[in-house]
């Protein structure tokens, strides 16, 4: 029988979770030893991958300011993760005081970390939902308290995408998103390529196939790929750049060479 | 605070930017490194400040540690690193002018404490992430937890709630669980049901697949199947259900229990039943009906090699009389009485009764011998009827006629043995009555049902079936031909020429009449015409047409009389429309109307029949009505000579009645000379009979007419 949609998925943290390994990776101990196997044999492929995922985070700290300045004061995070430092909300809030946040992921682990840390903070909220289910997000209760879909919102696809293969149709699920918001909203996405990785492909492709052994496939796609998520959209420049070349605040000379892997971009509806 | 170059202020940045510049690349944080190099400032301070005090605290060294883990360094790498810095720099940067070997003793006690206060505070901070960690785990599973038991009271109400009967066994058969509603179909305890087995719930009129399906399903060859089942309840009733029963899996697909859902049919059931009995009974007498003898006769003809049947159709002589005198009342009370009293004549298995409706009855037997007992059966019918029933106080005297048919199965279908056992039962009631006759095929051939003439007439109609003949109407006076009645016949494929009275009434009765007299009122008409062509001198030939008391109520009939003389041109007083006085008896003025405008247009309207009736002499002068036509009984008594004086008699009245009302009268039936001579003095106007010619073509008339042109 197929699950009933208010029935969730039972939890087995003897799985690992892609949210627990990116805590490891950025030094938490927001995770178990399942997590930390599976992140350490990624990392003997790629000893730079916490490098990367700490370029998406100042990538997605500048981003997120960038909006704050735009005058936007309504977030969706959709793929939050496990919020270890320097979140959304952090940020925003600290750039526009009373800035409303709804945190979305479909790791219930990552969903009830998020609720403890959230406790309290009257602006910001989480939502168990699948990027999948566009409409399930917007209905959410928490999403119409929080977010005015009439105004502009900031939409954060960060180091989300990569996790939908293909048949998922992660294009159509973006799409219905995209149409969702009011004229003036931002998209920001970040996303894993073999472009910019200063390996050479087999060996990031070992890290790629640690992703598929733990049934969590990482999607390499190419800029060009990548590109179509915005369509509709103008690009805010730079445009689709390495993470470090966006909008930087300091020189690259500082950035260490993984974090030119993959792509990042924002984009803004008319 | 701006700072002078190579002030102590300066220094201290300086410091602070070597320090970043060590440790930037191994921590997690988020900041750029210019941010981070802030972050390191105070801390930088901190250490400065506790390298020259006054009293050496070591503790500021601690919260120096500690603080890096806040900012994000818990790479052990950054510590190392970070000790190295200030190993190698804090003197140098920050040492101004000091005891040189004082402040490197300080500064190796500031490292020992940073690295504890760093050891200690990523220990809690990792402590307490893991507790978070498994805390968010904890509530997920709670929050998983507390959905599946909402689901599970869910599926509980549902279970529970439910209106069809739920019931969950394992693949033993043994039951595990039912719902409510099943313990209510069953009218059980739950102790009653638990422990029971599946296997004990036979019934005997279980299908004989249902335990072969119920087998297959526990073997896991079969996902579920669907059956009408019945169970005794405790107290030995029957329990009537839809049963669905299907196999439960589990997770890798093994067969784990069986699940029924089974819906209480018992009432709809016995409603079924019961709507099936009354659709196959007669409600008056509760004898089977047409439907269900016609059932089991087809059952019975279908029957095996060797099998036989024997038919007995019954109609009661005379039932008509009683219903009409008695009322219908009594003709009922009558019809029950003699189902009963056939009901017990036929109680052996095989034997059946059944009434077809009116006072028409069957009887049934089947079996090997059923030559000796059709007749046996029949006897004992006609012994039933002996005893006069008793209605109202009065002893009514029943006689019937049957029918019998008797013979082999697989050889007839039903409706050909029900109407040879129709045309027999007629044979035996034109024989007199209350007998019973045996079928006979060549007479079967030879009758004709009523029911084959009425289904055939429509389509006799459209094949053009139909055709008509003309009898001369003949002047008394002067012996002229002054026109014909026109008589329809039917040239039947099969059975040759019918005369009217053969298909008239059974038209009548379906309506066919009203199609069928306007088509002859067209021909004959039509036929008038030609003859006024071809006939011109013979001065106006008058065409008579029979009206049906059907016709006459039909409100189309003045306005298709007008379409069609005009259609064919023929004036309206050459046209005669003949009615019988039985049709006419009580007519009202509604009934008349039709007729007094067709009189007015110039149609003559004559009375059919006059004198078998109750002729109402004072009501002829109501009647639209210019001709009587004496019946045929009246001028039989003329054909010998001499002529029976009381019919003279009686002619000479209606005669001399007629014309004073100044009615013409016509006579039909002359048949010799002497009674067209008789009836000439008695003053009749016109007659028809074969003394003058039989009904003919209408050339024959024609001829007859020229006879007489040039006669």
């Amino acid at each position: 029988m197929e699950r009933p949609a208010w029935a969730p998925r039972n939890i087995d943290i003897s799985v690992p979770s892609v949210s627990r390994m990116y805590d490891y990776y950025l030094g938490g101990s927001h995770n178990f030893e399942v997590d930390r196997e599976a992140a350490r044999k990624a990392m003997e492929f790629m000893p730079g991958l916490p490098k990367i995922m700490q370029a998406n985070r100042a990538f997605m700290r500048r981003a997120v300011r960038y909006a704050a300045d735009e005058g936007i004061s309504q977030f969706l995070d959709i793929g939050s993760g496990i919020p270890t430092f320097g979140n959304v909300h952090e940020v925003a809030q600290a750039a526009r005081p009373g800035a409303h946040v709804v945190y979305v992921d479909h790791d219930p682990v990552a969903v009830a970390h998020s609720q403890a840390v959230l406790r309290g903070n009257e602006d910001a909220d989480v939502v168990a939902a699948d990027l999948l289910k566009p409409q399930e997000i917007l209905a959410s209760p928490q999403v119409q308290r929080l977010i005015d879909l009439n105004r502009p919102i900031a939409l954060l696809l960060v180091a989300i995408l990569h996790f939908v293969e293909d048949a998922d149709d992660p294009y159509g699920a973006v799409a219905e998103l995209r149409d969702a918001l009011a004229p003036g909203s931002l998209l920001v996405v970040t996303h894993a390529s073999y472009e910019g990785i200063p390996l050479p492909p087999e060996r990031a492709e070992g890290a790629v196939d640690v992703y598929k052994n733990i049934r969590n496939p990482l999607i390499m796609r190419s800029r060009e790929e990548i590109a179509r998520f915005f369509e509709g959209y103008d690009m805010v420049e730079p445009g689709l750049v390495p993470m470090p070349n966006w909008r930087p605040d300091t020189a690259l000379e500082d950035e260490d060479p993984y974090s030119f892997s993959g792509f990042a971009g924002v984009g803004r509806t008319a | 605070m701006t700072a002078e170059p190579d002030g102590p202020e300066d220094r201290l940045r300086r410091f602070a930017t070597i320090w970043s510049r060590a440790v930037f690349p191994v921590t997690s944080t988020s900041l750029t490194r210019p941010e981070f190099e802030q972050q390191l400032v105070p801390l930088a301070r901190r250490l400065s400040d506790a390298l020259r005090a006054r009293t050496f605290e070591a503790s500021e060294g601690q919260a120096v540690g500690a603080a890096l883990v806040a900012a994000h360094c818990t790479d052990p790498e950054a510590l190392s690193r970070a000790l190295d810095c200030v190993d190698a720099y804090l003197v140098l940067y920050c040492g101004e002018d000091g005891p040189q070997e004082a402040l490197r003793t300080r500064s190796a006690r500031l490292q020992h404490a940073i690295a504890a206060g760093f050891a200690q505070a990523l220990r809690e901070r990792t402590l307490a992430e893991q507790e978070a960690i498994s805390q968010a785990a904890l509530n997920a599973r709670s929050a998983v937890a507390e959905a599946l038991h909402a689901s599970e009271a869910r599926f509980r109400a549902v279970f529970e709630g439910a209106a069809i009967g739920i019931g969950i066994a394992d693949l033993e058969g043994n039951v595990l669980q039912v719902n409510g509603a099943l313990l209510r179909m069953f009218g059980g305890s739950e102790q009653s049901m638990r422990g029971r087995k599946v296997q004990e719930w036979t019934h005997p009129e279980d299908a004989p697949q249902v335990w072969r399906l119920y087998e297959e399903l526990v073997r896991g060859e079969r996902e579920h199947y669907h059956v009408e089942k019945a169970f005794y309840r405790p107290d030995g009733t029957a329990l009537w259900t839809n049963l669905t029963v299907s196999l439960l899996r589990d997770a890798d697909g093994e067969p784990q229990y069986q699940l029924a859902l089974m819906e209480d049919t018992t009432e709809r059931r016995l409603l079924n039943l019961r709507l099936r009995y009354e659709a196959t009974h007669d409600a008056l007498t509760g004898l089977p009906n047409r439907t269900l003898f016609f059932e089991r006769l087809e059952k019975a003809l279908s029957a095996g090699e060797g099998q036989r049947f024997g038919l007995c159709y019954l109609d009661l002589d005379g039932f008509k009389t009683i219903n009409d005198s008695l009322g219908h009342a009594a003709g009922d009370r009558l019809l029950v009485e003699v189902a009963d009293r056939l009901q017990s004549c036929a109680t052996a298995p095989g034997e059946m009764v059944a009434r077809l409706g009116g006072d028409e009855f069957v009887a049934l037997t089947t079996g090997l011998d059923t030559e000796r007992e059709v007749d046996a059966l029949a006897d004992r019918i006609m012994n039933a009827l002996i005893t006069p029933v008793r209605i109202d106080g009065r002893e009514l005297t029943v006689r019937g006629s049957i029918g019998i048919v008797e013979g082999p199965a697989g050889e007839r279908g039903p409706a050909e043995v029900l109407r040879s056992a129709d045309i027999t039962m007629y044979r035996a009631k034109s024989a007199g009555g209350n007998r019973f006759e045996l079928a006979d095929p060549e007479a079967d051939a030879r009758a004709i049902t009523r029911h084959g003439l009425t289904t055939a007439l429509p389509a006799a109609l459209d094949r053009g079936e139909f055709f008509i003949e003309y009898q001369p109407l003949v002047h008394l006076g002067d012996g002229s031909v002054r026109g014909a009645e026109a008589l329809v016949r039917w040239l039947h494929p099969q059975h040759g020429v019918l005369g009217p009275d053969r298909f008239i009434p059974l038209a009548e009765h379906t309506g066919l009449i009203v199609p069928l007299g306007r088509w002859v009122l067209e021909q004959s008409v039509r036929q008038a015409r030609a003859w006024q062509e071809r006939h011109a001198n013979a001065g106006p030939l008058r065409i008579n047409v029979n009206l049906s008391p059907c016709q006459l109520t039909h409100p189309g009939l003045v306005q298709d009389t007008v379409d069609i003389l005009e259609r064919e041109g023929l004036d309206a007083d050459a046209l005669c429309l003949e009615v019988t006085e039985s049709a006419l008896i009580g007519a009202d003025d509604d009934l008349l109307k039709p007729l007094r405008r067709l009189a007015e247009m110039g149609v003559d309207i004559a009375l059919d029949d006059f004198g078998t009736g109750y002729s109402n002499l004072a009501n002829l002068r109501r009647l639209p009505v210019s001709i009587l036509k004496l019946d045929r009984s009246f001028t039989q008594g003329m054909q010998q000579f001499p002529a029976d004086p009381v019919d003279l008699k009686i002619v000479e009245g209606i005669v001399s009645l007629a014309h004073s009302l100044d009615l013409a009268v016509t006579v039909e039936g002359v048949e010799t000379g002497a009674q067209a001579e008789q009836l000439r003095i008695l003053g009749c106007d016109t007659a028809q009979g074969w003394y003058y010619a039989r009904p003919g073509p209408p050339d024959r008339l024609h001829e007859l007419a020229l006879v007489d042109a040039t006669g």
